[in-house]
C-alpha cells in the first residue's frame, strides 16, 4: 500500500468518483484549469473536461444553491468551497434549502450532494482563512458532518459522502492536507459515514477529537504514554449524526472524558459530546467532563505568536490530559 | 406557438378554476375554518400563460407561494389544495408540514421550495446545468416576484445561467407589491426586465393581466432555451388584488381607489373580453364552467373536512433519504 498525504487521498477519491459515475461532477472557485488553491482537483479538469469540473463565479451561495438543484435533477454534485470561513453565504441553501428538502417535501425531493471545505487554523491564515464551522452544521438535521483525520478515513469517508443520498458536510483539516500521511489502497473502498472510531486504546482517561486536533491527540498520548498514562483515543469522524455508543463505550472503560477541537469553546461542538456523556453515562465518571477548544474570541488572529496563543497543540493537549489523569 | 380554441378555453378554465379556489380559501380563513392562506389573485393570467408555454411533466418548474394557477395547470387538483390549507393527512407536497401554497410535485418536476424569497432560483439554475450536461431537450421554468428581485442569490442565479447559456426562463411576477413595499422601492430600473441587460441575457415585459400575451412571450423563451440560446427574463406585469396573505391588511399601506382601478383590469375579465371577442365564450358556457367550479371547490372542501390530521408519530420521519418509504 502507498503512504500518500491527506490532500492526494481526498484527490484520488473524487478522481476514482468522477471515473466510476458520470453523474459526480466537482464545481467551485479555482477548481478547474487552477485545480484548486490547495491543488485538491489538480488534474481533474484535464481528465474530466470543463463540463465536470467547472469553474464556478466568485459566489458560494450559488456554488450550494446550482449544486442543489443539479442534485435534484439526480446528479452528484461535489461542491467546494475554497475556505471554509466563506461558506456563510451559502449558510441559507444548506440549512433551509439542502437540510430541509427530504423533510418538507415528505420525501419527494432529495438532496445527495457533498460540500467539501477546507478549515481550522495554524497556517497564518487570520481570521477569514482559519475557522472552524462545524458547529453550525453538527446542529442541523438533515445534513451529515465529516471530518476525517488521516488520509485512509479521507478517501473513504469521501466516496461514501458521494455516494450517499443526502447532502454531506465534508470538512478537511488543512493544516494536515500535506502534513498528514498513511497508507491508502488504491482500489475502491467505502468508510461508513456514522461510526466513530478507537484509534487508542486504553484505561485512564479519554479523549474525544476529529481532524488535526485528532492528529495532535494522538502525539499528545504517545508522550502521556512516557509518563505512565494510558489516554484512549476516539476520532468522532462523523460529528452528525454522532455515534453516541461509541462515545459512551469508552467513557464508561476510563470514567474520564477530554474533548478538544480547536472551534472555540462556548456552543462548540464538544459541548454536545459533554451532555451526551452527562446524560448517559453520569454514574461512570471518576471526574468532570474536561474540554480543551479554541478561546472564544471571533477567529484565530494572524500574528504568530497570536495564533499560537489560539491553537491548541500537542503540549496543550498533554496538559490537559495530565490534569485530568490526576484528579 | 397558435393556441387551438379549446386550448384557450382551458386556459381560462384553469384561470377559473384557480380563482375561485383562491376566493374560498379566503372565506375559510374569514370564517375561521382555516389559518393561513397566501393568495395569487391576480396573478392566474401569468402564470397559466407560462405553464401552456411548458411541455408539461417534461419540462422542470421552481415555483413559488403564488403559483396556485400555475401549479393547477401542472395537474394540482382542488382536493390536495384544501389539503394543504386544512394541514390534514394526505397533503401531497409535503405531508402537511409546510404551510400552505408552499409546492412541491415530483410527478410534473415541480421542485419543494421554501420561505425566504428567491432561494428556487439557484435551484433552476442548477436544474438547467444539469440538463445541459445530460444533453437533453428540456428547459425549466423559475417564477419568483419583484421583491424578490433585490436579493443578491437572484442575481447569482441568474449571471450563472447566462455565462452557461442554460436552459432557464426566470419569469418575475410583477405584482407591483412586496407586502406592503412597492416596486419602486425595490428596484431604481422601471421593469425588473431591465435588470437582463446587465447580466448579458434577454429580458423582456409583457402585459401580465393577458394569459396570451403571456403565453406567447413565454413560449419563445422556451423556444430560444430549447434551441441552445440560453436563458431569458420575462417580466409579466401584473397587480396583487389582495393583502400580501391572510394576516396581512393592506388598508394600511394602499388605498382603496388604486385597488380599484386594477380590478378593472382582473386577468379573468380581461380573458373573457379576449374570448368573447374571439366568439370562444358566452354567458352559458361561463355559467356552465362556473357551475362546474364550484362542484369542484365544494367537493375539495368536504373531502378536505372529512379527512383526518395526520398522525404525530410519522412526524420524525424522513429526515434523510434513507427514511424515506417509496411506494
Amino acid at each position: 500500500m502507498a503512504e500518500i498525504t491527506l490532500i492526494d487521498a481526498i484527490r484520488q477519491a473524487m478522481d476514482e468518483e468522477l471515473a466510476r459515475d458520470e453523474n459526480v461532477f466537482i464545481v467551485g472557485e479555482d477548481v478547474g484549469k487552477r485545480g484548486g488553491v490547495f491543488r485538491a482537483t489538480v488534474g481533474l479538469f484535464d481528465k474530466y473536461g470543463e463540463e465536470r469540473v467547472i469553474d464556478s463565479p466568485l459566489a458560494e451561495l450559488s456554488i450550494v444553491g446550482v449544486g442543489i438543484g443539479a442534485a435534484l435533477y439526480g446528479m452528484r454534485p461535489i461542491c467546494e468551497i475554497q475556505f471554509a470561513d466563506f461558506i456563510y453565504p451559502a449558510f441559507n441553501q444548506i440549512v433551509s434549502e439542502a437540510a430541509k428538502m427530504c423533510y418538507r417535501s415528505n420525501g419527494e425531493w432529495t438532496v445527495p450532494m457533498v460540500i467539501r471545505a477546507p478549515y481550522g487554523g495554524g497556517i497564518g491564515g487570520g481570521l477569514y482563512h482559519s475557522q472552524s464551522v462545524e458547529a453550525f452544521f453538527a446542529h442541523v438535521p438533515g445534513l451529515k458532518v465529516v471530518v476525517p483525520s488521516n488520509p485512509y478515513d479521507a478517501k473513504g469517508l469521501l466516496k461514501a459522502a458521494v455516494r450517499d443520498p443526502n447532502p454531506v458536510i465534508y470538512l478537511e483539516p488543512k493544516k494536515g492536507y500535506r502534513l498528514i500521511r498513511g497508507e491508502v489502497p488504491e482500489g475502491d473502498y467505502t468508510v461508513p459515514i456514522g461510526p466513530a472510531k478507537v484509534t487508542r486504546q486504553g484505561s485512564d482517561l479519554s479523549v474525544y477529537a476529529y481532524g488535526m486536533m485528532h492528529y495532535y491527540t494522538l502525539q499528545a498520548a504517545d508522550k502521556l504514554a512516557g509518563e505512565g498514562v494510558n489516554v484512549e483515543v476516539v476520532d468522532l469522524r462523523t460529528l452528525y449524526p454522532v455515534d453516541k455508543q461509541t462515545v459512551l463505550e469508552s467513557v464508561r472503560k476510563t470514567g474520564k472524558a477530554l474533548i478538544v477541537h480547536e472551534d472555540n469553546l462556548t456552543g462548540g461542538y464538544g459541548g454536545e459530546i459533554a451532555a451526551i456523556i452527562a446524560e448517559e453515562a453520569f454514574t461512570d465518571l471518576d471526574a468532570p467532563v474536561r474540554r480543551l477548544c479554541g478561546p472564544d474570541v471571533p477567529a484565530v488572529p494572524f500574528s504568530h505568536p497570536l495564533q499560537d496563543w489560539f491553537m491548541p497543540n500537542p503540549d496543550k493537549i498533554a496538559q490537559a490530559m495530565r490534569e485530568l489523569a490526576a484528579y | 406557438m397558435e393556441l387551438s380554441n379549446d386550448t384557450q378555453l382551458e386556459m381560462y378554465w384553469m384561470m377559473l378554476l384557480s380563482r375561485r379556489l383562491d376566493e374560498r380559501a379566503w372565506m375559510l380563513h374569514r370564517q375561521g375554518k382555516i389559518a393561513f392562506h397566501i393568495s395569487g389573485i391576480g396573478q392566474e393570467a401569468a402564470q397559466v400563460g407560462a405553464a401552456f408555454a411548458l411541455r408539461r411533466g417534461e419540462d422542470w418548474v421552481t415555483p413559488y407561494y403564488r403559483d396556485l394557477a400555475l401549479m393547477i395547470c401542472l395537474g394540482y387538483t382542488p382536493r390536495d389544495f384544501l389539503l394543504a390549507l386544512t394541514g390534514k393527512q394526505g397533503e401531497p407536497t409535503s405531508g402537511a408540514r409546510q404551510m400552505p401554497s408552499h409546492w412541491s410535485m415530483r410527478k410534473a418536476n415541480a421542485v419543494s421550495h421554501s420561505a425566504p424569497v428567491a432561494t428556487q432560483c439557484s435551484h433552476a439554475a442548477g436544474i438547467g446545468l444539469a440538463i445541459k450536461m445530460r444533453k437533453e431537450d428540456k428547459v425549466v421554468l423559475a417564477t419568483l416576484g419583484e421583491g424578490s428581485t433585490s436579493q443578491g442569490e437572484w442575481y447569482e442565479a441568474v449571471n450563472w445561467a447566462a455565462i452557461h447559456h442554460l436552459p432557464v426562463i426566470f419569469m418575475v411576477e410583477n405584482n407591483q407589491y412586496a407586502i406592503s413595499v412597492p416596486a419602486d422601492k425595490q428596484m431604481a430600473v422601471a421593469s425588473s426586465a431591465d435588470k437582463a441587460c446587465g447580466m448579458g441575457l434577454r429580458g423582456i415585459s409583457v402585459d401580465g393581466t393577458d394569459v396570451y400575451s403571456v403565453y406567447r412571450t413565454v413560449a419563445e423563451a422556451v423556444a430560444d432555451a430549447r434551441a441552445g440560446k440560453g436563458p431569458t427574463l420575462v417580466e409579466a406585469r401584473a397587480y396583487r388584488l389582495t393583502p400580501h396573505s391572510s394576516d396581512d391588511d393592506d388598508r394600511t399601506y394602499r388605498s382603496r381607489e388604486e385597488v380599484d382601478e386594477h380590478k378593472k383590469k382582473d386577468p379573468l375579465i380581461v380573458g373573457r373580453r379576449i374570448l368573447e371577442e374571439a366568439g370562444l365564450l358566452d354567458q352559458a358556457k361561463i355559467d356552465e364552467m362556473e357551475a362546474r367550479v364550484k362542484e369542484m371547490v365544494d367537493d375539495a372542501v368536504k373531502f378536505a373536512e372529512q379527512a383526518p390530521y395526520p398522525d404525530v408519530a410519522d412526524a420524525m420521519f424522513p429526515v434523510y433519504a434513507e427514511e424515506v418509504r417509496r411506494g
